[in-house]
C-alpha cells in the first residue's frame, strides 16, 4: 500500500493513505497502471505541469470556480404592453421583474406614459401602486386615462410625517375614510408628563427634523417602496420622482436600486421609475428618454395668431428615445414619437 | 342518550388564572367587597393548603406573603364563561348554560362524528385547557348525573349507562348543591346538609339507600329530589341556550402599564384567546374593538376612569393573531393613549370566514393580511388619509375626490381582460401634474392676458402661447363656493439650463379670493 500527502485546504498536513491503484489519479506512473486513453500518454514534463496545476487548483476554494454548465441562466423577462403602441413597437413593452426608468424634463410626456402603463396594467386585472414623491397625481387625469381606480393604490408622500403634524393641542383630524373610526375620549395630557404610553423607548413624538421636505419625502418613498415590494402581489409599482430635483434624487444610493431590482427579480412585478434624469445606473433594464433639449415638447396645434379664447390645448407630441435596453430589442438610440391628447379633446 | 358536563371548579379563581396564567403555580385567593371590608370568596388548592379559608378578611390574608390576592372581576368571569360555552358549542349544537361554571352538552349522535365517549371527553378537556380553563369533564346517561360526576371527580369521568348509582355513591353530599348559590338557596342548602350530617349521611350512597317514604316525611319533595339525584336516576331534557356569540376578553391590571411592550404582551394573550374561540366556532372577525381604561387623576386627586377606544376595521374577515397584534401595535404607535392603562378590554365582531377560489390563470394579487400590515405601516409614515384608493366625487371641483380604503379583492370575470380592441383604440391622455398646494404666482398682464409668469421652484418665464380663460365655478350654495378662470400656457422657462425648455402649465385666477396660482404642469 502506497501513501501520499495531498495538499488540500481541508486536509492540510494530514496524510492520506491511498490504495496503490488510486495514486494514478494524480499522474500516470511511468511503468505502472496506465489508462487506456490516448490522452494520458503524456511526457514527464506535462505530467509535472499537470500535477502542479492540480495542486494549485486544489488550493482555490471550490465555491470560487463555478463550472459554466452550472451557471444560472436568467430567463428572458416577459414583456407586457405599456399602453402606448409606439413604445411597445420600440421596446417590446415593459419587462416584468425588471426596473424601467422613464426620464425627461417637464411636459415631456412622462406622466402620460405612466398613466398609460397603469391603465394597461389595470385592464389586465392587475393591482398597481403609485408612490408619489410630490403628491402630484391628478385624479381626473387618472380617470381620463382609463385606470381602474379600484385597482390603484396611491401613496402620497409629502415629506411631513403624521407625528410631526400631531400635537396635543390639535384634535385628531376626521378622516375622509368612512371606515376610519376614532372614538378617543382620552383627556389632554400634561405636556410635562413623560409617562405617556408609547412615548418611551424610542417611540416619542419625532423632534422637528432638520431635513428638507424633499429629503423627507424621498425617505418616505423609499421606505414605502420597500414595504410594497416586500408585500408583493402588485403587477406594477411606479415611483413618481418627476418633480424631485435631480440633485436630491441622485442622493438615492445605487444599493437601494439594486435592492429594489433584486426584490422584483423572478416576480411578475414591473417597477417603473419616472424621473428627470437617469439615477438608477446599471440597475435599470430599460431606460427611456422622453423629450430632449434639442426637441422641446410641442403642441399638436401650433397656431398663435388666433386670440387666446379661440385656442385650445389639445395635447403633446412626445418623442421617446431608447437609451439603453438589456433585453436585446431595438438597438440603443432608436427613437419613436407618439401624441397624447387632453381629456377634453375627445 | 349520553350527556356531558364541563365544570370549572373554583370559578372565580379559574377566571383570574385565565387572565394571568403565570399565577397557576402560586397560591391565589379572590377578594370581594368594598374596601376595607373585603373578604376572600374563593381560593385555589395551594391557598387552601396554606390555611387560607373563605370569609377571611384581606388584612388576615395579607399576613401570608406567598399568597397572591386578586379582586373579583365580573368582566373576567364573563369572558371565562363565554369561553366555556364556546368550548361546549364546538362539540355539540345543543348546549345548556347550567351555571356560570357549568355547561351541559347533548352528545346524541356525536359518537359517529367525534369518536367514542372517552375520546370526546378527552377532546373537550383538552380544548377547555386550550382556552385557559382547567375543567372537569364527565359523561353520563342523564344530565344531572353528569353534573354530579363533574363536580365530584377531578379530570375526566365516563359513567356507563345503568351504573350511575354505583359510581356516584362515594361522592360527598356537598356535590348535590352548586357553589355559586347565594342568599336563601345557600341557607336552605346548608340546613339540608346539616340535617343529613346529623343523620350520619355523608355520601350519596347513604342518601340513596334511605327509605323514600320516611325521607319525604322529613325533608319533603326536596329530599326526594335529592335522593333521585344521588341514585343517578333523575331524568330531564336540556334547555339549550342560543346566546348571541360574544367574543370578548378583558384583564384588569394590578399596576398601571405605561409602556407599549408589556401592553403588546397582554394584547397577544387576549388575541390568542379570542382567535382560539373564534376558530373553534369556525368564525373569523372583521372588526376588533380595543377599550383601554386609563388611570386618571382629577385636580382633587380623586382617581377616576377614562376610556380610550380604538376600533380596527379590516377589509376582509381574518383570523391571524400575529397580524392583529401588529395592526394594533401600529395603531397604538400612531395614536398613543396618553395615560397609564389600568384595564384592557378587547372585543371581536364575529364574521363568516372568507372563501376564495384560486385560479391558475388569474393575475397576481396581494395577500390580504400582508397588504393590511403594509398599508398600516405606510399610513404610519405618511398619514392615514395619504394612502389608499381614489374615489371620484360627483362634483366639478378640481380636487373632487377622496381617499378610501384600498382592498385587493380578487378580480371578477367581468373586469378581467377587457377586449383588446377597446384597449388599442384608447389614445394616450395628457396628464396634469398638480402642485399641492397650488403655487402662488406673480403674473404680468397685457390687455388682460398673461405674458410673463414668476413662480417658485423654476416655474417662470415668458408666455409663448396661451389658451383661455375658461371659467369654472361651483358650490355657489355652499360656504365653500369657488370660481376661477383657467389658462393653459406654454412657458419658455428662462431659469433652466439653456433657456430653451418649453413647458406647459395651467394658470388659475381665483376670482373670489383674488390671486394667481400655477395649479400644475402638463406632462
Amino acid at each position: 500500500m502506497s501513501s501520499a500527502v495531498v495538499s488540500t485546504p481541508a486536509a492540510q498536513g494530514r496524510p492520506f493513505v491511498f490504495d496503490g491503484d488510486a495514486v494514478s489519479e494524480v499522474c500516470a506512473p511511468s511503468g505502472g497502471q496506465r489508462r487506456d486513453s490516448a490522452e494520458d500518454q503524456q511526457s514527464p514534463l506535462a505530467c509535472v505541469l499537470q500535477s502542479t496545476i492540480n495542486n494549485q487548483q486544489s488550493k482555490i476554494p471550490p465555491a470560487r470556480v463555478t463550472p459554466a454548465s452550472q451557471l444560472e441562466i436568467r430567463p428572458t423577462p416577459e414583456m407586457v404592453s405599456s399602453g402606448v403602441v409606439a413604445i411597445d413597437a420600440l421596446t417590446g413593452g415593459l419587462p416584468r421583474g425588471c426596473l424601467t426608468e422613464v426620464c425627461g424634463p417637464a411636459s415631456s410626456g412622462r406622466t402620460a406614459l405612466l398613466l398609460a402603463a397603469l391603465a394597461a396594467a389595470t385592464r389586465r386585472g392587475e393591482f398597481c401602486a403609485v408612490v408619489d414623491a410630490s403628491d402630484a397625481l391628478d385624479p381626473q387625469s387618472v380617470a381620463a386615462a382609463g385606470v381602474d381606480l379600484e385597482r390603484l393604490l396611491w401613496v402620497r408622500c409629502s415629506g411631513d410625517s403624521p407625528q410631526r403634524e400631531r400635537s396635543p393641542r390639535r384634535r385628531p383630524s376626521t378622516s375622509l375614510r368612512a371606515d376610519s373610526d376614532t372614538e378617543n375620549h382620552s383627556r389632554q395630557v400634561n405636556q410635562n408628563s413623560e409617562e405617556l404610553v408609547g412615548d418611551r423607548v424610542g417611540r416619542r413624538f419625532e423632534p422637528r427634523s432638520s431635513k428638507s421636505s424633499s429629503e423627507n419625502s424621498l425617505e418616505q418613498v423609499l421606505r414605502a417602496t420597500d414595504l410594497l415590494l416586500e408585500s408583493g402581489g402588485f403587477g406594477l409599482i411606479a415611483l413618481d420622482l418627476a418633480d424631485v430635483p435631480p440633485q436630491a434624487a441622485r442622493h438615492i444610493p445605487l444599493t437601494t436600486w439594486f435592492r429594489f431590482r433584486r426584490a422584483i427579480e423572478y416576480t411578475p412585478t414591473i417597477l417603473l421609475a419616472v424621473e428627470q434624469r437617469p439615477i438608477a445606473g446599471s440597475c435599470s433594464s430599460l431606460l427611456l428618454q422622453l423629450g430632449s433639449p434639442d426637441r422641446p415638447p410641442q403642441r399638436t396645434d401650433a397656431t398663435f395668431a388666433e386670440p387666446s379664447h379661440a385656442q385650445l390645448f389639445t395635447g403633446l407630441d412626445i418623442t421617446t428615445e431608447l437609451v439603453r435596453s438589456r433585453l436585446e430589442r431595438k438597438p440603443a438610440g432608436s427613437v419613436t414619437a407618439f401624441a397624447s391628447k387632453t381629456a377634453w379633446t375627445g | 342518550m349520553p350527556f356531558a358536563c364541563i365544570y370549572v371548579p373554583n370559578f372565580p379563581v379559574a377566571a383570574a388564572l385565565r387572565a394571568e396564567p403565570e399565577l397557576r403555580a402560586r397560591a391565589v385567593a379572590i377578594l370581594e367587597g368594598k374596601p376595607p371590608l373585603e373578604t376572600i370568596v374563593a381560593v385555589n388548592e395551594k391557598a387552601g393548603g396554606m390555611g387560607i379559608a373563605l370569609g377571611m378578611t384581606k388584612a388576615q390574608a395579607e399576613l401570608c406573603a406567598e399568597l397572591a390576592l386578586r379582586p373579583r372581576s365580573a368582566l373576567q368571569e364573563s369572558a371565562a364563561h363565554a369561553a366555556l360555552l364556546d368550548c361546549a358549542q364546538s362539540f355539540s349544537p345543543c348546549v345548556e348554560d347550567a351555571a356560570c361554571d357549568t355547561a351541559l352538552l347533548d352528545l346524541a349522535g356525536m359518537e359517529s362524528l367525534l369518536g367514542s365517549l372517552p375520546k370526546i371527553s378527552r377532546a373537550i378537556h383538552s380544548r377547555a385547557g386550550a382556552l385557559g380553563l382547567e375543567a372537569n369533564v364527565a359523561v353520563a346517561s342523564n344530565p344531572d348525573a353528569a353534573v354530579l360526576a363533574a363536580r365530584g371527580f377531578a379530570g375526566i369521568a365516563v359513567i356507563a349507562g345503568g351504573k350511575e348509582a354505583e359510581h356516584l355513591g362515594p361522592l360527598p353530599t356537598e356535590v348535590l348543591f352548586a357553589n355559586g348559590v347565594d342568599g336563601d338557596e345557600k341557607k336552605a342548602a346548608a340546613r339540608l346538609l346539616e340535617t343529613l350530617d346529623r343523620w350520619g349521611i355523608r355520601n350519596l350512597r347513604g342518601l340513596a339507600a334511605l327509605p323514600e317514604v320516611s325521607l319525604s316525611e322529613r325533608l319533603g319533595q326536596e329530599g326526594l329530589r335529592l335522593q333521585q339525584l344521588a341514585r343517578g336516576a333523575a331524568s330531564r331534557t336540556l334547555v339549550p341556550v342560543e346566546a348571541p356569540p360574544v367574543f370578548e376578553e378583558a384583564v384588569e391590571l394590578e399596576h398601571p402599564i405605561v409602556l407599549l411592550e408589556p401592553l403588546a404582551f397582554l394584547l397577544n394573550r387576549l388575541l390568542e384567546q379570542i382567535c382560539a374561540r373564534l376558530g373553534f366556532r369556525a368564525l373569523a372577525t372583521q372588526e376588533l374593538r380595543l377599550t383601554l381604561e386609563l388611570e386618571n387623576f382629577s385636580p382633587f386627586h380623586q382617581r377616576s376612569s377614562v376610556n380610550f377606544v380604538r376600533t380596527l376595521r379590516l377589509p376582509l374577515p381574518m383570523l391571524d393573531t400575529k397580524v392583529f397584534l401588529k395592526l394594533l401595535q401600529l395603531d397604538l404607535n400612531a395614536h398613543p393613549p396618553g395615560a397609564p392603562i389600568v384595564k384592557i378590554h378587547l372585543a371581536a365582531e364575529p364574521a363568516r370566514p372568507r372563501s376564495t377560489q384560486a385560479g391558475l390563470f388569474l393575475p397576481p394579487s396581494p395577500e390580504p393580511e400582508k397588504l393590511e400590515l403594509t398599508l398600516a405601516r405606510i399610513a404610519g409614515m405618511v398619514g392615514e388619509n395619504k394612502v389608499g384608493a381614489l374615489e371620484m366625487l360627483d362634483t366639478h371641483h378640481p380636487e373632487g375626490f377622496r381617499m378610501r380604503r384600498f382592498v385587493a379583492e380578487a378580480p371578477g370575470k367581468s373586469s378581467h381582460e377587457k377586449p383588446p380592441g377597446e384597449a388599442e383604440g384608447r389614445s394616450t391622455v395628457t396628464a396634469l401634474r398638480r402642485f399641492r398646494p397650488p403655487r402662488r404666482a406673480s403674473v404680468t398682464l397685457e390687455n388682460g392676458q398673461p405674458v410673463h409668469l414668476v413662480c417658485p421652484k423654476n416655474v417662470q418665464g415668458d408666455v409663448l402661447w396661451r389658451a383661455g380663460p375658461w371659467r369654472f365655478s361651483g358650490d355657489w350654495w355652499e360656504r365653500e363656493a369657488w370660481s376661477r378662470d383657467e389658462w393653459d400656457l406654454a412657458l419658455q422657462n428662462n431659469a433652466l439650463r439653456n433657456g430653451e425648455d418649453i413647458s406647459f402649465c395651467r394658470l388659475v385666477h381665483d376670482l373670489l379670493g383674488g390671486g394667481w396660482f400655477v395649479e400644475g404642469m402638463y406632462d
